[in-house]
């Protein structure tokens, strides 16, 4: 087992297993299918591969027909294009219909590096929450991703898959179960808790580790189902805790920090501070220095925890 | 049907058309009323569709990308008996199926939801993609409107119907010349539409709308062309058959008043006559 593998990678490896497994299973690509990793499906199963060129709008409208059919389509694109520009035809041709189009967005985020600011998507899970009958899916690393296209994929009904370029560590075996709407703790602690997601899981595991070296116990809460959000879970980690971060590869406006901010406000108020891209968009550049640039580090979790807990 | 049946037919739409939209006080009445000869004909003569079971897996579809045409899809549904035509009275009412464009959810026989102009074609290529891939020979039908032609994702779908070979797809362009601003060669001028769509590797047949016998003809011939999809162009009257709404682009959304909508009545009550 490779220590890293990009979250894409582990799409495009669930997609062959489906394969084999539903024939009713369709994937559409707009000219990106290196990228999204969906061409080895392509290969293998070239009458169920629809390459639809580079247009987005016709690729979701076709997806929208296909299930309209009784397929379930895996839409792939760069999540930029997906949420960007074909969000309408997400919107009316796939959510008001609840049709079951398994929307696959790959390069989300500032990681996706040299492409820079226009290719790196930091408001999609925010657009994606806010549409009814929406699913939104942001797996932490390729055994998440495995299990959440597998879960996406039996499920009925539109979901939005946020996957990354980037190769990030393995954190997960077998064992790990994921399901839709559920949050995963990773770790348990007293003091605090990291509630994250996507790239962010295994540097809030790496700032737990180091917290604890200094005495401080935090849970690591893994938000892969930032909706349906795992209501339960997290307002029990946060009346246990009393104090929350959130920890996001996304625009600190409308992601998970917001969907647990929404939450506890709610049902369990609780002092937070939210890990996330401050509202500005990306820039070219190598994903590693791009995180440390804009703040998505395991020292600016670790630095939001002290903060949190200075409130309490 | 014979082909006097499907003028009656046609006639009895138009008459539900005017009076869901009186009854609705708003709605559509130019391009549903354009259209009630192209789909009378469809639903009446060509599409493969049971009414009591809506759903059947071998039917024929129909996605109406012009969606807000939605009153002459609810009447040809409600004169072929997928729901009672007490819901005509409905149409647009809180709470009620009959929404103000057409909601697959919600009203039996709508195979898909549309509205938002431009996206009703790529459902239909999925359709019928998904329809070559199970090997059935169910056959897809997309009504078009021709504002509708300023939309990219027309041309996107378009293109991709072709490179697909999707001969089991027939789209049919209302080519009623107006739409809401005015003049559709004034707003955004989409001619040729002809030269266009053959541009785009699709086999074109242009009609006369209203001429039931020339569009039994050319859905007939759609069927007989192998690895292209088939756009039938059909060339229209907006607002047809009510003497007050023809041509007239400020029919497009606004519904009769009880009085007009009595007129319009009068007028299709005698076609009807006349038809015999």
């Amino acid at each position: 087992m490779a220590d890293k593998q990009a979250t894409r990678e582990a799409y495009g490896k669930a997609l062959l297993t489906l394969g084999a497994e539903n024939p009713n299973v369709v994937v559409l690509d707009a000219d990106l299918s290196k990228s999204t990793k969906t061409a080895d499906f392509g290969k293998k199963y070239p009458e169920r591969f629809f390459n639809m060129g580079i247009a987005e709008s016709n690729l979701i409208g076709t997806a929208a027909g296909l299930a309209a059919a009784g397929k379930i389509p895996f839409a792939s694109t760069f999540a930029i294009f997906a949420v960007g520009r074909a969000f309408e035809q997400i919107r009316n041709s796939v959510a008001y219909p609840k049709l079951n189009v398994k929307i696959a967005a790959t390069h989300a985020g500032i990681t996706v590096g040299e492409d820079g600011g226009s290719h790196q998507a930091v408001e999609d899970v925010a657009i994606m929450r806010a549409v009814p009958n929406m699913t939104v899916l942001v797996p932490a690393d390729g055994e998440e991703t495995r299990q959440a296209i597998l879960a996406a994929a039996k499920y009925y009904g539109p979901v939005y898959i946020r996957m990354g370029r980037l190769d990030v560590p393995l954190l997960f075996g077998e064992d790990y179960h994921f399901e839709i709407g559920k949050a995963n703790v990773l770790k348990e602690g007293t003091d605090a808790a990291i509630m994250a997601n996507g790239v962010m899981v295994s540097l809030a595991l790496e700032a737990a580790a180091d917290l604890a070296e200094q005495g401080i116990s935090v849970s690591v809460v893994n938000v892969a189902s930032v909706k349906p959000l795992d209501e339960e879970t997290i307002v029990q980690v946060a009346q246990k805790s009393k104090a929350v971060v959130t920890a996001e590869e996304h625009n600190i406006i409308g992601g998970l920090g917001s969907a647990v901010a929404e939450l506890l406000a709610e049902k369990q108020p609780t002092p937070m501070v939210r890990v996330g891209i401050k509202d500005t968009f990306g820039e070219s550049g190598k994903p590693a220095e791009l995180l440390e640039k804009y703040g998505l580090t395991k020292e600016s979790i670790i630095k939001a925890v002290q903060e949190v807990i200075s409130k309490k | 049907m014979t082909t006097l049946e499907l003028k009656r037919m046609a006639n009895s739409i138009r008459r539900d058309i005017v009076t869901m939209l009186v009854a609705a006080k708003s709605g559509h009445p130019g391009g549903s009323l354009s259209a009630a000869d192209i789909v009378a004909t469809l639903f009446f003569n060509e599409m493969r569709i049971n009414p009591a079971d809506p759903a059947w897996a071998d039917r024929d579809r129909f996605v109406l990308s012009k969606g807000h045409a939605a009153p002459v899809l609810y009447a040809a549904l409600a004169e072929k008996g997928f729901f009672p035509k007490e819901e005509l009275q409905g149409l647009r009412k809180t709470g009620r199926m009959l929404q103000g464009h057409p909601d697959m959810k919600k009203t039996p026989g709508v195979d898909m939801s549309t509205g938002s102009l431009g996206q009703g074609l790529s459902a239909a290529n999925g359709m019928a993609l998904a329809g070559k891939l199970d090997g059935k020979d169910y056959r897809v039908y997309a009504l078009l409107g021709d504002g509708e032609m300023a939309e990219g994702q027309v041309w996107e779908a378009a293109m991709a119907a072709a490179h697909y070979k999707l001969d089991n797809l027939t789209g049919i362009l209302d080519y009623n010349g107006l739409q809401i601003d005015g003049k559709t060669d004034s707003v955004m001028c989409s001619d040729p539409l002809d030269k266009k769509w053959q541009a785009f590797g699709w086999h074109v047949i242009e009609v006369d709308g209203h001429d039931i016998e020339a569009l039994l003809a050319a859905f007939a011939e759609a069927k007989e062309v192998k690895g292209k999809p088939t756009m039938i162009i059909a060339k229209t009257i907006k607002g047809k058959g009510v003497s007050f709404m023809e041509d007239q682009a400020g029919w497009h959304g606004n519904a009769p008043s009880v009085e007009q909508g009595q007129q319009a009545l009068d007028e299709l009550r005698e076609e009807a006559a006349n038809l015999g």
